[in-house]
C-alpha cells in the first residue's frame, strides 16, 4: 500500500492537522494507523469517559495536546447534580506516570482541583498551555501552583471558571524568569490580584499578545499596563470606570491611540458610560467584540460604540442593545459572522430584542454563521427570512425566554419557521430550537438536516415520533439533548445502534421509563446509560415502569465508570 | 428557497397535527396497555393522515374521550403546579413518597406528567396551586399520555389557549408561595430573578440556558453595578467622595439614598463622628422632623465644621441653599471643613457659630 517510505508519509501527515482528517488516515490501512498514531500530538476528547487514559497514551505516544470534556452540556444550565464527574485528576495522574511530555491541556467542563493543577505543574517540564472553560473545584493556590513552576507557560485561560478566591498572590507567583507569556486570561477571578506584580509580568513579556483583566484591576492600572503591552490584539478591561477629569483618564486616552493593534475586545465587567469614548480609537480596527459582560452599558451608548466598528466579525451582546440597535449592527457590520445576544437578566428586559432584530440582522449580514439569539418572540416569517438571507449557518440556536411560545402572529408553532432555516442552511451542524413546536419540526429536521451534529431541544413534540425522524434522518448526528419533550420509550429502544454512532443522548423530564434504558444497556454493552435518581429516600428500587427524571447514556470503550456518586446508576 | 412540497402541505399539516397527535396518543394508550413492549410504527405518520378528510372522523372520537377524561381530572379541586397534582388526591398513582423536589420544570405548558411517572410526583410534594393549565380551560395541556395509561391526559395543545394562556400566567404564579421544596429547583434561575425581578414568567429550572457562570455574575454585577457608576446621575446611586479636613481617608455617599438635607446631614455625622471626637455626636439627629435646609448649617456649624461641595463648575459651595433636587444634580463631591476655613464660604454662618458658642 505505501509507495513511499515511513518518513515521507510522516511528513506528509503534518500538514493534516484537524481531528477528523487525522482519525480518518488512520483508518485506511495498518501501516497508516501506525504512522499516524505516532506522529499525532493532538487528541481530542469529546467525553472523557469514553476512553481511559491508559489507553490514550498507548496509542499515542507522541501526545503534546490534549482536550478533554467533562459534563454533559446541560449541566451548565444547572440540570446535572452536584458531584456527578468528570474529574481530570485521574487523567494527569496517569499522564504523569507515562511520561508523556504534555505542553497543552484544555478542558471543559471538567472539575480540576488545586492538587491537580499542582500534579500538573509538576510533572510536565515543558508544559506551555492551560485552558479551562466552565471548570470548577479550584482555587487560586492551584493557580499559583501554575504560576510558579510552569517554567515555559504560554497561555492561562481561565474562561467562565468558578474559581475560589484564597487571597493568596498568585500572580506574583510568576517568577521573574518567566517571560513567555503569550495569553493570559483571568477576568473569571473574582479576587484582587497584586497590581505591582502584574504590571510587571506584562512588563517582562514581549510575546503577550492577550490579556483579560478581572474587575479588579481599575483603570489607572490598565492604563499603565496598556502603556506596557502596545503589542497586546486582544484586551479584555475589568474596571473602567474613572472620573473624567482625572489624570489617569487623559492618560488612558492617549495611550489607547497607541495600541493599534487591538483587535478584540472584551470585559469592560465595570463600567461607567461616560468612559467609553476612549475606546472609540480602537473601535475601527476591531473584529471581535464582546460586551456580554459589560452590565453597565445601556443601549444607547452601546450603539454609538458600535457605530464606530465596522470591520466586527465577531459581537456578543446583551439584549439592551434593542431592536434598533441591531438595525445599527446590521447597518454597520457588514462582515459580521458570529453574533451572540444575551439577555441582560435572566427573563431579558422590556425593550429587548425580537424577531425584527433578527431578521435586520440578516439583511445587512448575509456572511453570518453563528448565531445564538434569547429574544422574547420569534415568528415563522422572520425565520422564513432569516433562511433566505443567510444561507451559510453553521450554528444556529435560537432561545425564546418563554419557552412555548408561538409565532405571536399566527398563533402557530415555529414547525415552518425552523423548517425554512434546516432546509436552507445545508451547512448546519448545530441547532437549539425553542418556542412552540410539533412533531412537524423535528420531520423536517430529519429531512433536511443532514450535517447536523448537535441539536438542543426543549419543551417540544407531540410524540415519539418526534425523535424518531430525527434519529433516523440526522445521519450525522452526534449530541442529542432533550428536556421536557413527550418522548418515550419506544423512541429510545427503535433503534439502539443509532447511540453508538453518537457521543452522547440526553433525555431528562421526558417519557422514557427505567424498563427501557436497562434493556437499552443490555442490548448495547458498549453504552454507558446512566439514570439520576435524585429521590432522596434510600431504598427506593428501580421499577420498571418507573419514568426517569434524567438519563444520561454515551459510548464508551472504557466501561463502566467507577467515580459514579451515588445517585448515578449505571444500568 | 421553500420546499413546494412542504408548502402546499402546510395548512394540511397544521390542521393535520392535531389528529397526529391525536394518533399517536391513541397508539401510545395501546402501547401502554402492552407494557414495555415495541410497535412497529410507521412514524412517517402523516401518511396515515393524508387528508384531512380521513382523519376528521377519527377526531371527533378520540376528542370525545379525551374530553371526558381531561375535564373529570379538571374538575377536581386540585393544588399543584402547573401540570402536577396533589398527593392527596391520588395517592394510588403515587406510592413513592418524595422526599424533595427536584428540578422538575415548572412551566405550565410542560405536558402533564400526571399519572406517568411516579418520579415525577416530586413535583406534587411542593404543589399547592390548582394547575395552572386546567384553570385556563378545562383541558390540560400535557401531550400525550404515560405508559402506565393511568391518566390519558391527551389533548393536542390547543395552540389557542396558549398566548392567552402565558399572559395570565403572571398571576397564577404569582399566587404560588416559593416554599423550600420548591427550593432546589426554582432557586438557580438566577439571582436577578429572586425578589427584585417581577416573577411574571415560568421560573423552571435551566431555562432560559444561560450558563451558571453568566447567571451568577450578572446578579451580582446588577447590583454593584448601581454602586459604581460614579458622579453620573443615571441608574440608581449617586456615590460621590466625602472628604474632611483632618480626616486620614475620605468617604463615599450615595445621594440617591436621602431625599433630605437632614437624612445626609446626619449620615455624615454617623460617618465622621469618629474624627470628631464626639462633637457631632453630641449634636445627634435632632428628632425625625423634616428641617429646612438652613437648619443644616447650624447643625454642622455647632460643631465648628461647615459642610460644602463642589458643584460641576468646580465651585465650592454652601451646602444647604439650593433645593434637594437641584443639590444632588450639581453636586460633584463633599467637603466637611473646619469653620474657621469656611470663612470666605459663609461668613454669616460663622458669625451664627460664634454667636451660639
Amino acid at each position: 500500500m505505501n509507495y513511499f517510505p515511513d518518513e515521507v508519509i510522516e511528513h506528509i501527515f503534518d500538514y493534516v492537522v484537524s481531528h477528523r482528517d487525522r482519525n480518518a488516515l488512520s483508518l485506511v490501512c495498518k501501516s497508516w494507523y501506525r504512522i499516524e498514531r505516532c506522529t499525532r500530538q493532538r487528541v481530542f476528547i469529546g467525553n472523557c469517559y469514553s476512553v481511559t487514559p491508559e489507553r490514550l497514551f498507548q496509542r499515542f505516544p507522541g501526545l503534546k495536546s490534549l482536550t478533554l470534556k467533562g459534563k454533559p452540556h446541560f449541566a451548565d444550565f444547572s440540570l446535572v447534580p452536584y458531584g456527578w464527574g468528570g474529574y481530570v485528576y485521574p487523567w494527569i495522574e496517569a499522564l504523569a506516570k507515562s511520561r508523556v511530555g504534555l505542553e497543552e491541556l484544555r478542558l471543559k467542563r471538567m472539575v480540576v482541583t488545586d492538587e491537580s493543577l499542582e500534579l500538573l505543574s509538576r510533572s510536565f517540564t515543558h508544559f506551555k498551555s492551560l485552558v479551562l472553560v466552565s471548570c470548577e473545584g479550584f482555587s487560586t493556590d492551584g493557580l499559583a501552583a501554575i504560576a510558579a513552576n510552569c517554567r515555559y507557560l504560554r497561555e492561562l485561560d481561565l474562561q467562565e471558571n468558578e474559581v475560589e478566591d484564597h487571597k493568596g498572590q498568585w500572580l506574583s507567583c510568576f517568577p521573574d524568569s518567566c517571560t513567555s507569556l503569550v495569553s493570559l486570561n483571568f477576568a473569571c477571578l473574582k479576587g484582587e490580584v497584586s497590581l505591582g506584580a502584574l504590571e510587571r509580568l506584562v512588563a517582562r513579556s514581549p510575546n503577550l499578545k492577550s490579556l483579560k483583566l478581572n474587575r479588579s484591576v481599575p483603570l489607572d492600572a490598565l492604563q499603565r499596563i496598556m502603556m506596557r503591552a502596545p503589542q497586546l490584539a486582544d484586551l479584555g478591561i475589568g474596571s473602567f470606570v474613572q472620573d473624567p477629569e482625572s489624570e489617569a483618564y487623559i492618560k488612558l486616552k492617549s495611550t489607547i491611540l497607541k495600541c493599534k493593534s487591538i483587535t478584540s475586545l472584551s470585559g469592560l465587567l465595570e463600567v461607567a458610560p461616560h468612559c467609553l469614548a476612549t475606546i472609540y480609537p480602537i473601535c475601527p480596527n476591531l473584529t471581535s467584540l464582546n460586551l456580554s459582560y459589560a452590565a453597565g452599558i445601556q443601549g444607547s451608548d452601546l450603539i454609538k460604540l458600535i457605530r464606530h466598528c465596522v470591520k466586527l466579525q465577531r459581537l456578543w451582546i446583551m439584549d439592551c442593545i434593542g431592536d434598533k440597535g441591531l438595525g445599527v449592527v446590521a447597518k454597520t457590520c457588514t462582515d459580521l459572522q458570529e453574533l451572540r445576544v444575551f439577555p441582560s437578566v435572566p427573563f431579558g428586559n422590556p425593550v429587548a430584542v425580537t424577531e425584527k432584530g433578527l431578521v435586520a440582522i440578516s439583511m445587512g449580514c448575509p456572511k453570518l454563521h453563528s448565531l445564538l439569539y434569547f429574544c422574547h418572540q420569534m415568528t415563522n416569517a422572520a425565520l422564513i427570512t432569516v433562511a433566505k438571507n443567510c444561507p451559510n449557518f453553521i450554528r444556529f440556536r435560537l432561545c425564546i425566554l418563554d419557552a412555548t411560545k408561538p409565532d405571536p402572529d399566527t398563533m402557530q408553532p415555529l414547525d415552518e419557521g425552523f423548517g425554512a432555516i434546516v432546509q436552507s442552511c445545508r451547512r448546519l451542524r448545530r441547532l437549539s430550537l425553542s418556542g412552540q413546536l410539533t412533531d412537524q419540526v423535528f420531520l423536517y429536521i430529519g429531512m433536511y438536516a443532514e450535517k447536523l451534529e448537535m441539536l438542543s431541544i426543549a419543551f417540544a413534540g407531540d410524540s415519539d415520533k418526534g425523535m424518531l425522524y430525527v434519529l433516523n434522518g440526522c445521519k450525522k448526528l452526534r449530541k442529542l439533548e432533550i428536556r421536557d419533550c413527550p418522548f418515550g420509550d419506544m423512541a429510545l429502544l427503535t433503534d439502539v445502534g443509532k447511540y453508538e454512532t453518537m457521543r452522547s443522548l440526553w433525555m431528562s423530564s421526558c417519557e422514557v421509563t427505567v424498563g427501557a434504558c436497562k434493556l437499552l444497556a443490555k442490548k448495547m454493552p458498549r453504552l454507558n446509560v446512566e439514570i439520576f435518581n435524585e429521590n432522596e429516600q434510600e431504598d427506593c428500587s428501580l421499577e420498571d415502569g418507573q419514568r426517569v427524571e434524567k438519563m444520561y447514556l454515551y459510548r464508551t470503550v472504557a466501561g463502566k465508570r467507577r467515580d459514579a456518586p451515588e445517585y448515578v446508576w449505571t444500568l | 428557497m421553500s420546499p413546494p412540497a412542504v408548502v402546499t402541505e402546510e395548512d394540511g399539516l397544521s390542521k393535520v397535527s392535531s389528529t397526529v397527535a391525536s394518533g399517536s396518543s391513541q397508539s401510545l394508550d395501546c402501547f401502554s396497555q402492552n407494557g414495555a413492549g415495541l410497535k412497529e410504527r410507521n412514524y412517517l405518520g402523516l401518511s396515515d393522515c393524508s387528508s384531512v378528510d380521513s382523519c376528521a372522523s377519527t377526531v371527533p372520537v378520540l376528542c370525545v374521550e379525551k374530553k371526558e377524561n381531561m375535564n373529570l381530572k379538571a374538575t377536581e379541586l386540585r393544588l399543584g403546579l402547573p401540570g402536577s397534582q396533589s398527593p392527596e388526591r391520588d395517592p394510588d398513582l403515587f406510592s413513592l413518597s418524595l422526599a424533595k423536589l427536584d428540578e422538575k420544570p415548572l412551566f405550565p405548558l410542560v405536558p402533564t406528567k400526571d399519572g406517568i411517572c411516579l418520579s415525577s410526583q416530586k413535583t406534587v410534594v411542593s404543589g399547592n396551586k390548582r394547575g395552572f393549565a386546567d384553570t385556563m380551560d378545562g383541558f390540560s395541556q400535557g401531550k400525550f399520555t404515560g405508559n402506565t395509561g393511568m391518566n390519558a391526559m391527551l389533548s393536542p395543545r390547543p395552540s389557542g389557549a396558549q398566548p392567552s394562556a402565558m399572559k395570565e400566567m403572571p398571576s397564577k404564579l404569582q399566587e404560588r408561595p416559593c416554599s423550600d421544596n420548591n427550593g432546589t429547583g426554582h432557586n438557580h434561575t438566577g439571582a436577578s430573578i429572586s425578589g427584585s425581578a417581577p416573577a411574571s414568567k415560568a421560573q423552571v429550572v435551566g431555562w432560559p440556558p444561560i450558563r451558571s457562570f453568566r447567571k451568577n455574575s450578572m446578579a451580582t454585577t446588577s447590583n454593584k453595578n448601581n454602586d459604581e457608576v460614579d458622579g453620573k446621575p443615571g441608574v440608581g446611586a449617586l456615590f460621590v467622595k466625602v472628604s474632611m479636613d483632618g480626616a486620614p481617608y475620605l468617604r463615599k455617599v450615595d445621594l440617591r439614598s436621602y431625599t433630605t438635607y437632614q437624612e445626609l446631614s446626619s449620615a455624615l455625622e454617623k460617618m465622621f463622628s469618629c474624627f470628631t471626637l464626639g462633637q457631632c455626636g453630641s449634636h445627634g439627629a435632632p428628632g425625625r422632623e423634616m428641617l429646612s435646609e438652613s437648619k443644616l448649617r447650624d447643625l454642622l456649624h455647632g460643631s465648628e465644621y461647615v459642610l460644602t461641595y463642589e458643584d460641576k463648575d468646580g465651585d465650592w459651595m454652601l451646602v444647604g441653599d439650593v433645593p434637594w433636587e437641584m443639590f444632588t444634580d450639581t453636586c460633584k463631591r463633599l467637603k466637611i471643613m473646619k469653620g474657621s476655613d469656611a470663612i470666605g464660604l459663609a461668613p454669616r454662618a460663622m458669625e451664627k457659630s460664634k454667636s451660639r458658642s
